[in-house]
């Protein structure tokens, strides 16, 4: 990629975080799971995925899907940012009249699926992957899990069963913070190695740099589609952008204040470090 | 007392207890910092039927586990794993399910565990609770974790208006009054409002009665059949959907002793509710103690109206 898309991409993924802090307040959002997957999100949506605002109903268009659904401040944002969506209705965030919640529905446009509960959309995502191939389509098909969401039982049935069926044209991201809900992954179900699992399953495993563009880049367009599926393992940083919270086990629901969100917007530009008083929030 | 002293001391006193988690702590964050408890708590990370396995197999070596995870991922997705090895088996696993009905506020559908009072009461010898806030739960507890049979509690931090009846039986309601125009059967977090919905229409008038139904399995058969027999009208107030939760409860209750009456419910049907946060939520889905009231004297006018006609 060149300086001037790298630089695009920074300004995208800034306004995304602001965007992400805003909804951060009277009620509140899964701020820090959001933050780690904004580089993934901006990137995807930016230079590898066919999908945009106008090409929604196109069976060919490539789908997302955001297994890790709690991320959907992140979503979201980036819908706003790219037309997706009014920017505005962020505003309606929690109200009755709208739809922007906690966890990704239908009614927003470009979201593929609804989700919230855990280790669902890989098996969504092989029914979309199994029908493209029948159809001899050549869409592409993404899945993002979290890392803890590796948990769950039914993640290890979709890795079986999309690798018997040879779904080459399924691309399983593990957006690895290192953090599930309320703790640091390796301190309660160590997950790692995730590559050598994965690859033990008869996938084929990349590791990435989840905030470094050119390097997902290089990544994403050298996939190869060689009767495998493939899990590309972004290694990022819960809370990313915001050092006040980043790697915290106490930070990923965060419900601020007025006060705190601006001085958060502050720490997005100016790397001054917001004081926090706000209660840390354990809602799973 | 909150559920987590109430839990500690309870494990303390009694070392058949497991506190068991799949990764939800909120109510019990600081178990794991307690020594004489940590070997003891068993979180088996984002895993509910795991859990659930394994709360069976401690339960065979004569242990009571106490389980926790988010009412919706532990009634469904641990269904079969509940049903096979705690139902069949008749283990006493404790089931705590964390925001249960509407206190999922703006989580959305997939959150929402407004089947869990019916799949839960399907499952043979398993026991349903639904305490009215927290003070009714913490006095409920201690002996639903002391009966031998799998139970399943829907968990309530929601503060009390009212106090209540300490004598908590399993099978036994609270009736917090008795009225001749309308009683209203309820559970759960909506009990409040429906307690202050009462206060409404007796300020214009009407007889009201109120009846926590706290144990939903097994039920107070005789507190519903005095309610409708006193009662014009009886109005089933739950954060659940109509089929197969309290008013389904109640209409098998009613057959059962070749009785019929108007009971009418005010629950969900057929409907996720709208996500959004809790306030909200009870607006729009007309829950809020004004829209009840509201309500009730609506479905009162307009079946008063059937009847001459």
């Amino acid at each position: 990629m060149t300086e001037e898309q790298i630089t695009d991409l920074k300004k995208l993924a800034l306004a995304v975080r602001e965007n992400i802090v805003r909804l951060s307040t009277d009620g509140g959002c899964f701020t820090g799971a959001s933050l780690s997957c904004t580089d993934l999100l901006v990137y995807l949506y930016s230079h590898y995925l066919n999908v945009n605002p106008s090409n929604l109903e196109d069976p060919n268009r490539d789908y997302l899907f955001l297994s890790k659904g709690h991320d959907v401040p992140a979503l979201y944002s980036l819908f706003a940012e790219l037309g997706f969506i009014e920017p505005l209705r962020l505003a309606n965030h929690l109200q009755a009249n709208d739809h922007i919640y906690w966890h990704p529905n239908t009614h927003i446009p470009g979201v593929e699926f609804h989700s919230g509960s855990l280790g669902h959309l890989p098996a969504v995502a092989m029914g979309v992957a199994m029908d493209c191939r029948i159809k001899k389509q050549s869409n592409k098909i993404v899945v993002i899990t979290g890392d803890g969401e590796l948990n769950e039982g039914s993640v290890w049935e979709s890795a079986l069963v999309a690798a018997a069926y040879k779904l080459d044209n399924l691309i399983w991201i593990v957006d690895r913070n290192y953090f599930q809900a309320n703790v640091a992954t390796e301190e309660l179900i160590p997950l790692d190695p995730i590559h050598k699992k994965f690859e033990a399953f008869g996938w084929n495993a990349i590791d990435v740099d989840g905030h470094d563009f050119n390097a997902m880049h290089d990544t994403f367009t050298s996939i190869n589609t060689n009767g495998k599926p493939s899990v590309i393992i972004a290694h990022t940083v819960r809370g990313k952008g915001l050092p006040s919270i980043e790697k915290r086990a106490d930070r990923w629901f965060c419900n601020f204040t007025h006060e705190e969100v601006n001085a958060l917007l502050h720490e997005l530009h100016e790397n001054k470090l917001a004081e926090l008083n706000s209660e840390t929030l354990v809602v799973r | 007392m909150n559920y987590e002293e109430l839990i500690s001391e309870i494990a303390l006193a009694d070392e058949r207890y497991i506190i068991m988690t799949a990764e939800n702590r909120a109510l019990i964050r600081n178990i794991p910092k307690n020594p004489a408890l940590a070997d003891r708590f068993i979180d088996t990370g984002i895993t509910e039927q795991t859990m659930i396995g394994m709360a069976a197999g401690l339960a065979l070596r004569g242990r009571v586990p106490i389980v926790h995870a988010l009412a919706a991922f532990l009634t469904m997705r641990a269904y079969e794993f509940i049903r096979t090895d705690v139902g069949i088996g008749h283990l006493p696993v404790k089931l705590t399910g964390f925001i249960p009905g509407f206190l999922s506020d703006g989580n959305g559908p997939t959150h929402q565990a407004i089947e869990d009072v019916s799949i839960m009461r399907g499952i043979p010898g398993m026991q349903v609770f639904a305490p009215a806030d927290e003070e009714d739960m913490i006095l409920m507890l201690p002996e639903i974790w002391d009966s031998s049979s799998p139970a399943y509690t829907r968990a309530n931090l929601i503060k009390p208006l009212v106090a209540h009846d300490k004598n908590f039986r399993i099978g036994k309601a609270e009736v917090i009054a008795e009225g001749s125009t309308i009683t209203f059967l309820t559970y759960g977090m909506l009990f409040n409002n429906v307690f202050q919905a009462k206060q409404v229409l007796e300020s214009q008038g009407l007889s009201v009665g109120l009846v926590n139904m706290r144990s939903l399995k097994p039920v107070d058969e005789e507190a519903i059949i005095r309610a409708v027999k006193q009662s014009e009208l009886v109005v089933v107030v739950e954060d659940h959907f109509t089929t197969g939760g309290l008013y389904s409860i109640v209409a098998e209750v009613l057959l059962k002793n070749q009785l019929t009456a108007n009971v009418q419910p005010l629950s969900l049907t057929e409907q996720w509710f709208r996500p959004a946060r809790l306030s909200e939520v009870l607006e729009y889905e007309g829950f809020t103690y004004e829209k009840i009231a509201a309500r009730a004297l609506g479905i009162l006018e307009s079946t008063a109206s059937k009847i001459q006609l």
